[in-house]
């Protein structure tokens, strides 16, 4: 698989499962405000996925349709990052999950529309920066409402940081695949997104009086396609009904 | 785009798709007709609606071969809904777009507070309001509230 399907697979895995995870809120969100926050949330995801997924294909060359991609793969050929398929826990779990995310998609989004080699790429992060500078400015904002908020939605929020903080190292991660494109300049070196997200980060959780936790360690796999257990919970509900009936339309 | 300008934005049916730019050209294809569209936000619902709703119309119209492309690039922007289409949506009670506030990824108050912008109730034209959410009842739209008349509007976000 070349490096370039590779990326486009990375990139609309995080957004397909991501959107695939906050959609299920729907119906379920603590105020019916936050409810179709999160539900817009989930389609702007979802339909940035059909960009990158149908690149994939198209670069693949096989025939293979965005809906081929998400729906006909099983969970070892999935590359999205561990962190967006954690588990939605509560409310201030999803939102932190959302932040730590938006903060590095929003300035990759930026780089790849405004310095990618590979014109297809530029155009859909071009099309995809807006919504995604929209995300993180929403769960920025969450983050510190809530952190910075009540006793109870402080305690949840710190929770919610350590809960996911070791998630957080994969997205800076850099494999032989990373390589070849920053070499070709079709993507940034995964690491070089890292300062900017630090200061980025750091700044919100200040301002939400939440503490940075001190821990480090990474855990790492899901860009390869060793993932959670929670993966294959995620493929069996999102897949069911493709597989089980077969060309299925509305 | 004349046979255009009437088919409506299904969620939005006081404004054509021509109105909010999402047809970006027509052009014969030896005897195919080809529409391009793009896409307001990437995972618009009503995307498929709007594809369904421009054939149907030109089918209406005796053109049989119709083929529609779809464009995103350069990305939809509401700075391409012109200001009779604004003013409809106003009328509407939707209050337009106010260009040149578009999220950039800081965490600053466009619409709010000394100097910056202000969204106007499109039923007082109060500029007392507030944002009650950053989402509303599509993904183009936010919900506020006017503490003057006190009713509940759309504001079209700027994008």
């Amino acid at each position: 698989m070349s490096a370039l399907c590779e990326f486009a697979l990375r990139m609309g895995d995080n957004t397909l499962i991501l959107g695939h995870r906050v959609s299920e809120w729907c119906g379920h969100a603590p105020v019916l405000e936050e409810d179709i926050a999160l539900a817009n949330t989930a389609l702007d995801l979802i339909g940035q996925t059909q960009m990158w997924l149908g690149l994939a294909g198209e670069v693949e060359g096989n025939g293979r349709t965005a809906d081929h991609l998400a729906y006909k793969r099983d969970a070892w050929d999935f590359r999205n990052v561990l962190l967006v398929e954690r588990p939605n826990g509560d409310f201030g779990q999803t939102l932190m999950r959302q932040f730590l995310f938006d903060a590095w998609h929003h300035p990759m989004l930026k780089w790849l529309s405004e310095n990618s080699a590979e014109k297809r790429v530029a155009e859909i992060a071009e099309k995809a920066v807006r919504e995604a500078a929209y995300h993180l400015e929403r769960s920025a904002d969450l983050v510190i409402r809530l952190g910075d908020g009540t006793d109870e939605s402080h305690r949840r929020m710190q929770d919610a940081l350590a809960y996911h903080w070791t998630y957080t190292g994969e997205m800076f991660e850099a494999d032989a695949v990373d390589g070849e494109l920053a070499d070709a300049g079709v993507a940034p070196d995964p690491a070089a997104m890292k300062p900017g997200w630090d200061a980025l980060v750091g700044d919100v959780l200040a301002e939400a009086t939440l503490a940075v936790p001190e821990n480090d360690f990474a855990h790492k796999g899901g860009r390869r396609g060793q993932h959670a257990e929670h993966l294959g919970h995620i493929l069996a509900s999102m897949q069911f009904l493709p597989r089980a009936y077969p060309d299925a339309r509305w | 785009m004349g046979w255009l300008a009437e088919v409506p934005d299904p969620e939005i049916p006081v404004v054509s798709v021509v109105d909010l730019g999402i047809v970006r050209d027509v052009a014969f294809d030896d005897d195919t007709l080809v529409v391009t569209i793009t896409p307001t936000y990437s995972g618009c619902p009503a995307t498929s609606v709007i594809a369904f709703e421009i054939e149907a119309a030109i089918r209406d119209h005796g053109v049989d071969n119709v083929r529609l492309e779809n464009q995103i690039s350069p990305p939809w922007s509401t700075d391409w809904i012109g200001p009779e289409a604004r003013e409809k949506l106003r009328q509407y009670g939707i209050a337009p777009p106010i260009d040149g506030t578009a999220a950039d990824g800081r965490r600053v108050a466009r619409l709010l507070g000394e100097g910056n912008a202000r969204v106007e109730c499109p039923r007082c034209g109060s500029a007392n309001t507030a944002e009650v959410s950053r989402f509303g009842s599509t993904p183009c739209k936010a919900a506020w509230r006017c503490n003057d008349c006190l009713e509940p509007f759309d504001y079209f976000k700027c994008i």
